[in-house]
């Protein structure tokens, strides 16, 4: 009985309906970071939750199991003495920093009241304590900071901020919910490597859980693997990767993007040519509609794009790759030149473009959002032929029954609605209802951002199964370079709206010329290269 | 059915899953359909007449007098007892089960005015001797009509004001926006009792009045879900299909927008109802002798010794709203995707 947390047998259910978790045991030593892995709906989140009893428990039950921190059931524990531990003992920081700080309240009031709250500080002693905390998770001029409200942070630091406010009260165990997720790349190698060195400081225990095996191979000591809700595998880090004995396992690891593109289809002519693209968003305006003020999101795109082949552009977030591609689209006004196949479409009117629409389609980030719910896939399939090429109901049917067959999708399920498939089914829908009007391009705006690695991985097989049968163009925007890098042969790095670098993609993943990009490639490649 | 599509059948089903809306349509569309022939149910002429072998129809036909040997050109007078024994004994006529008319005065009356429930007036009779059971027939009628109608076409403007201004936004928004403060801070009853003493308030006339002001409760909610909605990925993705705005706006959002539409009209509906009801209460609806709830309602107050008013009206009323609360519950129901 030395570990500081153990879960012995645990289940979970919700309104007594099936086990959420089942069967979970695992223990964490003083000083250790476990890992817990699985696919988004694996039952990791609600586990974490449960440790604290922070599930709302008008729902949910424990049919079984036991919570023990250092010898203490947790289930069993009377809510004030969980009120105890949390905070002190056992603090959590969230995935989502945007929504996990309080809006109304300062940085220094968020983090003073669980001072006040677990050790009775206040007044200066608190505020000393504050400085010292965000001076710890490396806040550039804490000082200033302290009167901050969280929509003055960048996401960067806010997730620092929920940090600091964890650490206060100097907990043995920290649990992190994919403390990472939402951040961006450089970002996201930040804040591993803060959590890293506090916990060496601190010499606290991290419960870490993720979907990313690549952050797992570096930060964790040992890992417990889930599949929808039953623990499959569990072991030291090493051991695990280096021989997984489960079938689930070997397929998380396995889903590692392929390192290349296929090669383009030879000889291709230009299909797409961009020429000082320029987009601005008026930040303030005159009385009289002047626009006084204006942010400039992209400055001066300048590309080509040849038939069969695909641009990648990357950037963090922020950087003006998804208004790029939404400019080309003419969703978004911008100035500049850019035609397809020769004819000059920046000039065209709204109006006068639609026609060419069938001929650039987009596919989005969110399979939730994209996809009208109040249609089912047969509607939102065939709504574009119906505007693009009248004809008979029996042909459009087939059409978009093939559509369908293409994405790898049973054609039988069209006439079901949006919210019955899963994330990377409902890609698939979006795939189909931009390829049935046979576009010559299509702009791919971060589609595997929102699923599972092993979900992300079959979509992008399947797009690059299409380009290679179709010859299609894609622009393919995203911020995770192993995923551009499976699929681009031409690659565009952008910061701030600028084109940092832009040129053949194996040649920048190889040499990159631009310090900006090679501090870009570090920090997608970093856990790989320190492990492989 | 065969041609239903199954989404359309699934909503069907979610629809009759909600048994007490689907039962609450059902009673209402019967009592609905049996208010539509009110002068089959209620009313001061015979069905049918056979005299002298000869039929009649006098629900449909103006018979004169004459006919059944009176004296004038004029329309026969069913009840009148003399026509009624000419009638008698030269053949047969059928009557309906109330035989009154909305305006049909009771001039046989043992008691005086109102009347305490009958045999011959099921619900008694109002202060003038007039049925109170065919008036409550024909006063539903007239309520759930004008309901209706006015609840269409405020939905119809409400929904296009308020789809245009939000998809638009901008200028037009911002206009739309302020004339809609400025035109709701009109006060609707003071304008109508202007009006009234220039012009006779007729069934159109109130309509009209009323969807001069009523058309506003739907425009902030279909406006705000056009504003959120014009944003979502889907419409930016029927943008990039080459959507034009008006089938945008057809298709993606306003289905959208329609639950919104669909949870607030039982209430519009109720509301024309009971707007109609206050505005005949107080002497300012329709034209006086017209069989309306509202009325009914004023008498009952006026004449507390005779309860059977005031319950009447206030049972009708409380039915037929209570019926539409729960069929706009199940149709709300019907919409949602997320119901399985």
């Amino acid at each position: 009985m030395s570990d500081l947390l153990s879960i012995s047998d645990l289940s979970i259910t919700f309104d007594h309906g099936p086990r959420v978790v089942d069967g979970l045991s695992f223990s964490i030593d003083k000083g250790q970071t476990l890992a817990l892995v699985g696919e988004s709906g694996s039952g990791k989140s609600v586990s974490a939750l449960s440790i604290l009893r922070l599930l709302d428990e008008r729902h949910a039950a424990y049919p079984a199991g036991h919570i023990r921190y250092k010898g203490e059931d947790l289930l069993q524990a009377p809510e004030k003495r969980l009120r105890q531990i949390r905070g002190r003992h056992i603090s959590m920081i969230f995935q989502e920093p945007m929504t996990s700080l309080n809006p109304l309240h300062t940085v220094e009031k968020q983090i003073c009241e669980t001072l006040e709250l677990h050790k009775g500080m206040r007044g200066p002693q608190a505020r000393k304590r504050c400085l010292e905390l965000l001076e710890l998770v490396g806040i550039p001029a804490p000082e200033t900071r302290l009167t901050s409200y969280p929509h003055q942070l960048s996401g960067g630091q806010k997730q620092r901020v929920m940090i600091a406010m964890a650490l206060a009260n100097e907990p043995d165990l920290l649990i992190a919910d994919e403390p990472t997720t939402a951040l961006d790349v450089t970002v996201q190698k930040q804040v591993l490597e803060l959590l890293k060195s506090l916990q060496q400081k601190l010499g606290m225990a991290v419960l870490l859980i993720t979907h990313d095996l690549s952050i797992v191979r570096r930060y964790a000591d040992y890992v417990v693997v889930m599949e929808r809700g039953k623990m499959v595998e569990q072991g030291a880090t090493e051991a695990l990767f280096r021989s997984p004995s489960h079938t689930y396992t070997r397929k998380l690891i396995d889903a590692e993007p392929p390192e290349h593109p296929l090669p383009a289809t030879s000889g291709t002519e230009t299909l797409m040519t961009v020429n000082n693209v320029n987009v601005h968003f008026p930040i303030r305006k005159t009385l009289l509609g002047k626009v006084k003020e204006s942010f400039h999101a992209v400055q001066d795109a300048s590309f080509e794009l040849r038939a069969g082949e695909t641009l990648g552009i990357v950037g963090e977030s922020g950087s003006g790759k998804t208004t790029l591609g939404h400019a080309l689209l003419k969703l978004t006004p911008s100035t500049g030149q850019f035609s397809l196949c020769g004819t000059e479409l920046s000039a065209l009117s709204q109006k006068a473009f639609r026609p060419w629409r069938r001929r650039v389609q987009i596919v989005f980030q969110d399979p939730f959002g994209s996809l009208s719910p109040r249609m089912s896939v047969e509607e939102i399939i065939r709504e574009g032929l119906e505007i693009h090429e009248p004809g008979s109901s029996g042909q459009h049917e087939a059409r978009v029954i093939q559509a369908l067959k293409d994405v790898g999708l049973d054609p039988d399920a069209r006439h079901r609605y949006p919210h019955e498939f899963s994330g990377g089914q409902r890609q698939r829908i979006a795939i189909a209802r931009a390829l049935v009007l046979q576009p010559d391009l299509m702009i791919l705006d971060e589609p595997t951002s929102a699923l599972d690695r092993t979900v992300q991985k079959q979509v992008i097989e399947l797009l690059r199964e299409i380009q290679a049968r179709y010859r299609l163009s894609y622009i393919f925007i995203s911020h995770d370079l192993a995923v551009v890098r499976a699929l681009s042969h031409k690659l565009l790095v952008l910061r701030q709206g600028r084109i940092v670098e832009y040129g053949d993609a194996e040649t920048i993943f190889r040499e990159p010329q631009q310090p900006y990009t090679r501090e870009l490639l570090n920090a997608a490649f970093f856990y790989q290269s320190t492990t492989n | 059915m065969a041609t239903l599509s199954p989404i359309q059948r699934r909503r069907l089903s979610n629809f009759t899953a909600n048994r007490r809306g689907f039962w609450s349509l059902w009673i209402f569309l019967v009592l609905f359909g049996l208010s539509l022939c009110a002068e089959l149910i209620a009313n001061d002429k015979p069905l049918v007449v056979s005299y002298h072998g000869n039929w009649y129809f006098p629900v449909i036909q103006q018979v004169p007098e004459e006919t059944f040997g009176g004296f004038l050109p004029t329309e026969a007078d069913y009840r009148d007892d003399f026509i009624a024994g000419e009638i008698e004994s030269n053949g047969w006529m059928l009557w309906p089960p109330i035989r009154f008319s909305y305006n049909t005065i009771n001039y046989d009356l043992t008691v005086p005015s109102p009347a305490p429930p009958s045999a011959e007036n099921w619900l008694g009779t109002d202060d003038q001797g007039r049925d109170v059971a065919a008036r409550v027939i024909y006063g539903f009628r007239i309520s759930v009509l004008f309901g209706l109608t006015l609840t269409i076409a405020s939905s119809i403007v409400g929904v296009a004001v308020g789809a245009l201004q939000g998809y638009y936004g901008g200028k037009i928004d911002l206009f739309g926006q302020r004339f809609i403060e400025i035109w709701s801070g009109l006060p609707m009853l003071y304008l109508l009792i202007i009006l009234s003493s220039i012009v006779q308030p007729s069934f159109w006339w109130l309509l009209g009045i009323m969807l001069l002001f009523s058309w506003m409760g739907l425009v902030d909610v279909v406006r705000a879900e056009f504003l959120r909605a014009r944003n979502f990925e889907y419409v930016k993705a029927a943008r990039a299909l080459g959507l034009d705005n008006r089938r945008i706006m057809f298709r993606h959002i306003l289905p959208n927008a329609m639950v919104a539409t669909l949870t607030f009209m039982p209430f519009i509906l109720t509301g024309a109802i009971t707007g109609l009801t206050s505005l005949d209460f107080l002497g300012f609806g329709l034209p006086s002798g017209s069989p309306s709830l509202g009325e009914l309602i004023a008498q009952g107050k006026a004449n507390l010794h005779a309860p059977w008013l005031g319950i009447s009206a206030f049972v009708s009323l409380a039915v037929m709203l209570t019926l539409l609360v729960f069929v706009g519950e199940a149709v709300r129901d019907a919409f949602d995707p997320r119901k399985n």
